[in-house]
């Protein structure tokens, strides 16, 4: 049995014991899912498949990736009308596994978009990478060169009569520009402000035309799940959720690190067995589950499974599965202030909740920390948590996103605040 | 339509629009900043947020902006819910947080949106604490001024400026909470539509400059519903006056014209109403040259001494019709000219016979902007009638319309529907001499010298005629196009002054109208009156008039300066010294020879009417009493006939009016209520505001009583704060608009029947021509004569919009626009002549060394002339040599009285 | 009215290398955060003069190109010393403790964030999550990632630069 019967993301760089380079990647059976897919797949047939296969999209989200295929089923109106473009802007703090599957294994991304851009009708396809990830950069746009010299890129690929152009836009920088429609807004070369859904961008995206917009962890996953079939892939999940994840955590674990693990693996086995326990004198206090925009889970959480569900109905997000711990020598309000000044500063700046809301949220924060807070302080961060927060009030869901922290700070933590406040100053500072 | 609820009651809206739009077509209040109903919306600001309920048992609904909501039928939604209150003056306390707080010294202040919806959401105490972001503004050029502390971040200037007017200089900078809007570097704003950022931002971060210089509250101004005299179109303004001067104009909203926007020669063209070059007094010139005052019965005998042995009247085609009536009525038909010469007047007489024919439509504004497919043969209207060139702007923009509907992408959003057309857009072909603004959204574009523009449009003709069209070359194209168009237009002008052209204009909309297209057509006349004074029977061109007075007849000659419009030599032969009698507004080089002059009123001094290019007749009224002896040119009409023995007399407007619409156009009674309209019974329309200050104090330095407002037995408005302003009276009537919680402009909605529908009270104006059953007969167009290429230039006249404008020209910041003296060059001829742009020609005939521009679309052998320029004085068209100026220095335009007003 | 507009014009590599990216675009306009890129990587920063000199090789305004300019965090619109040091200052990092290492980093280069080093050879800047959080606290200098980095590291990896 080989690494990748398990692992279908990673398994490969595991067994190579680093980057998988073209011919790793194809004696390991690399391009043969492609093969299949374009040679004796219709579209519709990869994409009810995928469907079958519940995967989800792994960029925060969750959407069915079938069924966001499936909007844009049809035949191109013209050759090449549609775009697939794959979202590697990854800028959600606390989040590295898109780098790691891009520097590492990126054919299997390649082959992964020549599925999924088939499925569609899309003969151009884009992948929007976060300007400061030169290393995989370079191994992608390599991988690019290879796939193309070997015509698993370019025209009729595989003999078949599909034509497949793939390129890499670099981003400039901002995190909005994850968000799908500000990331084809930055594709276009423009401000990378969010567009407003509808039109969603399977009807309207790229350059006006029908667009599907998948994460970096989506797309590698195709590959697998076309070679292996979807029962296949429901099997590997625990729990609801099919297939794997990969998982991250960052902090003061004794291994910080990625893994990809069976869908709906406890958060306890994750802390302790795979990152190695927290490092000694440090007690785990609270985890943002899915990157910097989801709310904290607590002890109470710790042993729940890792799946889309299971997090929701605790009140957080799976987002991107790579979790950040704070542990007890951290002050809950120093890295509240922290993370709103990320989101603060990444505001796109175009609606007034967000662009105003956020920076004053940040100085509200600032001041408790530094111990200028003042009564009334929280009840300000909770009406500004409230009304910034809920989906719908601001345009995008970074404004949402940013809130997600806040607000389960402010519930679990309330204390924290409380105490700077009346004391005037921030129990966590040593000196 | 579909029955909506919003908080418990009942309307009718239309299914599909946005639930924004509907809440304010019912008169409702509810808060917002970005959306604009020309504009559609984008929903930044999350000010208009309402709750949305899913069914009558929800009960707690959600938060959702109107703005970004389709009206569907049955829904259910609620303005007034403490959650949506809430937050919507949450939403002012963000925007809030950075504004400087500055309304005293603020030009806004008083009229500024920001402050309602900050006092309509209830949001009063201060909590942010913070320290106030701060910006360094720019000198954005002479009309508009720059504050960016007080903005808000609603991005309407950027998306009215470059995505609804087309500019490209102004942006939006930056990003989260530090946006900045302005251009790349300081510098005058290039767009002529510019000064549609006053009314576009709702805070005072772009301000009229102008108006800044001598600046009075909105409260404190007097207006009255008036008319644009920039050019043709006819926009409906607002001028303001106070302290005797007119101290800005802003749009006055009209649903089938200029809706909510004006150009910059309308808004700051009019400050040669304050003109320290204003005759005053009515005068008589002595043996030395100069001009007697003080003695109007003295001036009236001598006016009468001249003209005792008849005389031609020389009228004008910006003088209203009142006055051209009243000086027709004084001289006679049969020596009544219309001011316009020969060629120009011919070529505006066929287009009102092709108006007139069966089946021709003459597009309004609003009928433009739904246009699929635009010829424009010969006009360049973005100089001649800019305001057109706006609607043409948003006309190309019908594809996108159809393709978001295709979509299901909503019109009215605004990002959506342009995000997903992209640079589609329906069809637009220009062909003109030279480069146009509006070249950056055509189709394709074609020059041409004025025969081969007219051999371009009839064989355009041929091609829509012949069964067997098709699209192999431009011409072929076009015809095509406009064949197969739901709704296409013609538009052609006088300002080549070629009667061909406008010929084979109606031409094609003859040839259209023979396979059962639609045929619109629009024509666009040069000056405000053009039309009206054309309507006048019998009126004769200017020059067989100037032809009459040099064989020894003597003249009136009303509002016009006639160095402005025809041959510097033809006019200083015809007018001999004494022979003539001269009533205008400012001096100007006619009235430098008129044995008398007397003083007549501006169109803000007065009331009168004004037919535009569609024949829409308009009235204007009076909006402040002159000074001195300035009366309106009527009045002083009257003085002469009586002196005279001849001729009509009148006491009041009304009677001038009665009997000019006896005798002409009777609809012109209707187009605005008579002078004893009213409000309810009694009430007449104030033209001061309800909170108009000083009344008892601002004549102090001269008399301490307070004046006794004048009695205006002319019109229904008063001269005071006395009366009501409803918003649903008589459209032409509305002399400003105002609501209770609405100071600023955007009450408008309080005086439509609907958002960006027609005013409550009709949208002003009467056709005076409307079909008259004609068939439609093809103009046998004679062969143009191909320009000889004897190494001689053909003249093209260049209309510019800040520079060819008698009046405007006189506006001081109009003439901190206007260009130094200049030549368009082909780029062919002038590497022939071994020049380039910026060095110096020699024109034959013409004085001064001309800068040269070269123009990448002018055809070799015909070069531009800018028209109304003082160094490039009137002339025939013609042909001229020219010859290369080696010691030419470039000259930029510096006005001292601008650098002296800042 | 003739303007002199200061331009500095592009270089061939630098046409050329944009000329590659508006080929497989469909219209100029569209490679204008490419162009940007390019010039930057061969000039270090985007002066105003080379901001007209893009939008005018890509058919566009100046103020247009200058607002997406500056809407992104790695296009530098002031001058940058020959080495830019970008410090993660998020969330994983800040738990790793990168405030006081960010403390320990201006400190030894003697200049504060957004500030260039006298002798012009680093400028210092703040950076968002790095996507590198396992090996928190990290910094990128040029197309380098370092981390996890110590305040011992500092003067051998800065010796690398000149
Ligand atoms: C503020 C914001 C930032 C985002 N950043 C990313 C990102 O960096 N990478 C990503 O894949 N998705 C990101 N997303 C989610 C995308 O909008 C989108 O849902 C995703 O790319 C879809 O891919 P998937 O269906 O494969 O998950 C972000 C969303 C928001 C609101
Ligand atoms: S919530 Fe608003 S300001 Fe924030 S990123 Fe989204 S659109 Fe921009
Ligand atoms: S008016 Fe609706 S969001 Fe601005």
């Amino acid at each position: 049995m080989s690494l990748q019967d398990t692992k279908p993301l990673i398994g490969r760089v595991q067994e190579v014991g680093g980057l998988v380079t073209l011919s790793d990647y194809e004696a390991g059976g690399g391009y043969t899912a492609a093969q299949k897919g374009l040679k004796q797949m219709t579209p519709s047939e990869i994409i009810d498949l995928v469907r079958e296969a519940n995967l989800r999209g792994r960029g925060g989200a969750g959407f069915p990736t079938g069924v966001k295929w499936g909007f844009a089923k049809g035949e191109p109106q013209t050759p090449g009308y549609k775009y697939l473009v794959c979202n590697g802007d990854e800028m959600e703090p606390g989040t590295f596994k898109d780098r790691y599957l891009i520097e590492f294994n990126p054919h299997s991304l390649i082959e992964g978009m020549i599925l999924g851009a088939y499925a569609i009708g899309a003969e151009k396809a884009y992948v929007f990478l976060r300007g400061e990830y030169h290393e995989p950069n370079r191994q992608l746009a390599r991988a690019i060169a290879e796939a193309r010299e070997k015509n698993y890129l370019g025209r009729s690929i595989f003999g078949s009569d599909f034509n497949l152009d793939l390129r890499i836009h670099l981003s400039g920088g901002r995190y909005i520009c994850g968000e799908e429609t500000a990331l084809l807004n930055a594709l276009e070369g423009k401000r990378g402000q969010p567009r407003y859904k509808p039109p969603f961008p399977p009807a309207s995206g790229a350059w006006g035309r029908p667009t599907i917009v998948n994460n970096v962890e989506t797309l590698c996953n195709v590959p697998a799940i076309i070679q292996n079939g979807a029962q296949w892939y429901q099997d590997l999940g625990l729990t609801e959720d099919a297939g794997t994840k990969i998982y991250g955590i960052s902090g003061r674990v004794n291994k910080p690190g990625l893994w990809e693990l069976p869908m709906g693996t406890p958060i306890r086995e994750l802390v302790d067995d795979h990152a190695g326990g927290m490092r000694d004198g440090y007690k785990l206090r609270g985890i943002l589950p899915g990157g910097a925009s989801t709310d904290y889970l607590v002890e109470e959480h710790f042993d729940l499974p890792m799946d889309y569900k299971t997090i929701q109905d605790a009140g957080s997000r799976m987002g991107t599965g790579t979790m950040i711990l704070m542990d007890d020598s951290i002050c809950p309000v120093d890295m509240a202030r922290n993370l709103q000044h990320f989101f603060a500063q990444e505001s796109c700046g175009f609606c007034t909740p967000c662009r105003e809301g956020l920076p004053w949220v940040e100085e509200l924060l600032a001041d408790i920390e530094n111990g200028n807070g003042k009564d009334g302080d929280l009840e300000l961060l909770d009406q500004n948590a409230l009304y910034i927060g809920a989906p719908g009030n601001t345009f995008c869901l970074h404004a949402t996103g940013a809130i997600e922290p806040l607000q389960s700070a402010l519930k679990y933590f309330r204390d924290d605040f409380e105490h700077h406040i009346k004391h005037k100053s921030c129990p966590y500072r040593k000196s | 339509m579909a029955t909506i609820h919003i908080d418990g009651k009942t309307y009718e809206a239309k299914a599909g629009e946005n639930l924004l739009e509907a809440i304010l077509s019912q008169h409702l209040d509810l808060p917002y900043f970005c959306w604009h109903p020309s504009m559609g919306s984008i929903g930044a600001c999350r000010q208009c947020a309402i709750i949305t309920y899913s069914d009558e048992n929800d009960t707690r609904g959600r938060i959702g902006m109107a703005c970004m909501t389709s009206v569907t039928d049955g829904m259910r939604v609620s303005v007034e819910a403490p959650l949506a209150k809430d937050f919507r003056s949450t939403v002012i306390e963000w925007l809030m947080e950075n504004h400087p707080h500055d309304c005293p010294v603020c030009e806004e202040g008083g009229e500024c949106h920001l402050q309602d919806m900050t006092v309509m959401t209830g949001h009063s105490m201060r909590r942010y604490t913070g320290t106030k972001r701060t910006w360094e503004n720019q000198n954005l050029g002479p009309f508009i001024g720059h504050e960016m502390n007080r903005c808000i971040t609603c991005y309407r200037c950027v998306r009215f400026y470059d995505e609804y007017a087309g500019g490209t200089d102004l942006a939006a900078f930056g990003s989260r909470g530090r946006m900045y809007f302005g251009r790349f570097e300081d510098g005058t704003l290039e767009s002529e539509f510019a000064g549609n950022l006053v009314e576009v931002c709702p805070t005072g971060v772009f301000t009229d400059k102008p108006f800044a210089q001598s600046y009075t509250r909105k409260w404190d101004l007097q207006s009255a519903p008036s008319i644009c005299v920039g050019c043709a179109v006819g926009c409906n303004v607002f001028p303001a006056e106070r302290y005797g001067d007119l101290k800005r104009i802003t749009n006055r909203y009209h649903g089938e014209l200029n809706g909510y926007f004006l150009c910059d020669r309308g808004r700051f063209g009019s400050h040669f109403v304050n003109h320290e070059k204003r005759i005053k007094h009515a005068g008589v010139r002595t043996r030395s040259g100069d001009y007697e005052f003080g003695d109007v019965s003295n001036a009236i005998k001598v006016a009468g001494a001249t003209l005792r042995d008849g005389a031609i009247g020389i009228g004008s085609p910006r003088a209203s019709f009142e006055n051209n009536f009243a000086l027709r009525e004084l001289v006679g038909a049969e020596n009544f000219c219309t001011g316009i010469i020969e060629a120009e007047l011919e070529v505006i007489k066929t287009a009102l016979d092709v108006i007139s024919r069966q089946g021709i439509v003459v597009p309004s504004l609003k009928q433009v902007e739904d246009a699929d497919a635009i010829l424009i043969l010969g006009e360049d209207i973005a100089n001649t009638a800019a305001r057109t060139a706006l609607s043409v702007r948003q006309a190309v923009r019908t594809k996108s319309f159809e393709m978001a509907t295709d979509a299901h992408i909503p019109t009215w959003q605004d990002a959506g529907v342009r995000g997903h057309a992209k640079s589609e857009k329906s069809a637009l072909f220009i062909a003109t001499p030279a480069t146009t603004r509006l070249d950056d959204i055509a189709t394709q574009v074609t020059s041409g010298s004025v025969s081969e523009l007219v051999a371009f449009g009839s064989s355009i003709c041929t091609k829509i005629r012949s069964s067997t069209a098709s699209s192999d070359d431009f011409a072929g194209r076009v015809a095509s196009t406009l064949r197969t168009a739901k709704a296409p237009l013609i538009i052609t002008g006088s300002s080549l002054q070629s009667i061909e052209l406008v010929q084979v204009a109606a031409n094609i909309c003859f040839a259209l109208q023979e396979h059962d297209q639609p045929s619109s057509f629009l024509f666009v006349p040069a000056e405000v009156n053009s039309v009206g004074v054309s309507l006048l029977e019998g009126g004769l061109s200017l020059s067989t008039a100037l032809q009459r007075m040099e064989e020894g007849k003597a003249a009136v000659v009303l509002e016009n300066d006639l160095y402005f419009r025809a041959p510097a030599e033809s006019v200083d032969s015809a007018l001999g010294p004494g022979n003539f009698v001269v009533l205008d507004t400012l001096e100007n080089r006619t009235a430098e020879h008129a044995s008398v002059v007397f003083p007549a009123a501006t169109y803000a001094e007065q009331t009168g009417t004004f037919v535009n290019y569609e024949t829409r007749a308009q009235r204007f009224y009076q909006v402040f009493n002159p000074q001195d002896e300035i009366a309106p040119a009527w009045l002083w009409l009257s003085q002469l006939a009586e002196t005279l023995g001849t001729g009509a007399t009148w006491e009041s407007y009304a009677s001038v009016l009665d009997q000019c619409a006896e005798h002409t156009y009777s609809q012109l009674r209707e187009i605005a209520p008579s002078s004893d309209y009213r409000i309810g019974t009694t009430s007449r329309i104030p033209r001061q505001s309800h909170r108009y200050s000083g009344r008892t104090a601002m004549n102090a330095q001269v008399n301490i009583h307070e004046p006794k407002a004048k009695v205006d037995t002319d019109t229904p408005f008063s001269y005071s704060m006395e009366g009501q302003n409803p918003g649903d009276q008589n459209g032409a009537t509305i002399p400003y608009v105002w609501s209770p919680g609405w100071n600023s402009n955007q009450s408008v909605f309080k005086f439509q029947q609907e958002v960006a529908g027609k005013l409550a009270g009709g949208d002003p104006g009467l056709r005076l021509i409307e079909s008259n059953g004609a068939q439609l007969q093809y103009f046998d167009v004679e062969t143009p004569e191909l320009s000889r290429r004897d190494g001689s230039f053909e003249v093209i006249p260049l209309h510019l919009v800040f520079g060819s404008d008698e009046m405007s020209n006189q506006s001081w910041p109009i003439r901190a626009r206007v260009p130094a003296p200049f030549v368009l060059l082909s780029q062919q001829d002038a590497t022939n002549l071994g020049v380039k742009s910026g060095m110096g020609l020699k024109v034959e005939g013409i004085t001064e060394s001309l800068e040269v521009q070269v123009d990448s679309r002018l055809p070799s052998g015909v070069i531009g002339l800018p028209q109304g320029l003082a160094e490039i004085p009137q002339r025939e068209i013609d042909r001229v040599h020219l010859s290369v100026d080696q010691e030419f220095v470039v000259r930029t335009n510096v006005n001292p009285e601008v650098i002296a007003k800042g | 009215m003739s303007t002199v507009e200061l331009i500095s014009p592009l270089t061939d590599a630098e046409r050329n290398e944009i000329e590659a990216e508006v080929a497989h675009l469909p219209d100029r306009e569209s490679a204008a955060i490419d162009a940007l890129m390019i010039v930057q990587k061969h000039r270090g920063w985007i002066s105003d003069e080379s901001l007209r000199a893009i939008a005018k090789f890509l058919d566009m305004s100046a103020a247009t190109l200058d607002g997406i300019a500056t809407f992104y965090n790695l296009i530098h619109r002031q001058p940058v010393g020959r080495n830019v040091v970008m410090v993660c200052d998020s969330v994983s990092c800040y738990v790793m403790g990168a405030d006081s290492f960010a403390q320990k980093l201006q400190d030894h280069l003697g200049i504060k964030f957004g500030e260039t080093t006298r002798d012009d050879c680093f400028t210092l800047l703040p950076i968002v999550c790095l996507g590198a959080c396992d090996r928190a606290p990290t910094m990128l200098i040029n197309e380098d990632l370092f981390g996890p980095v110590t305040e011992d590291e500092l003067t051998e990896i800065f010796s690398r630069y000149s």
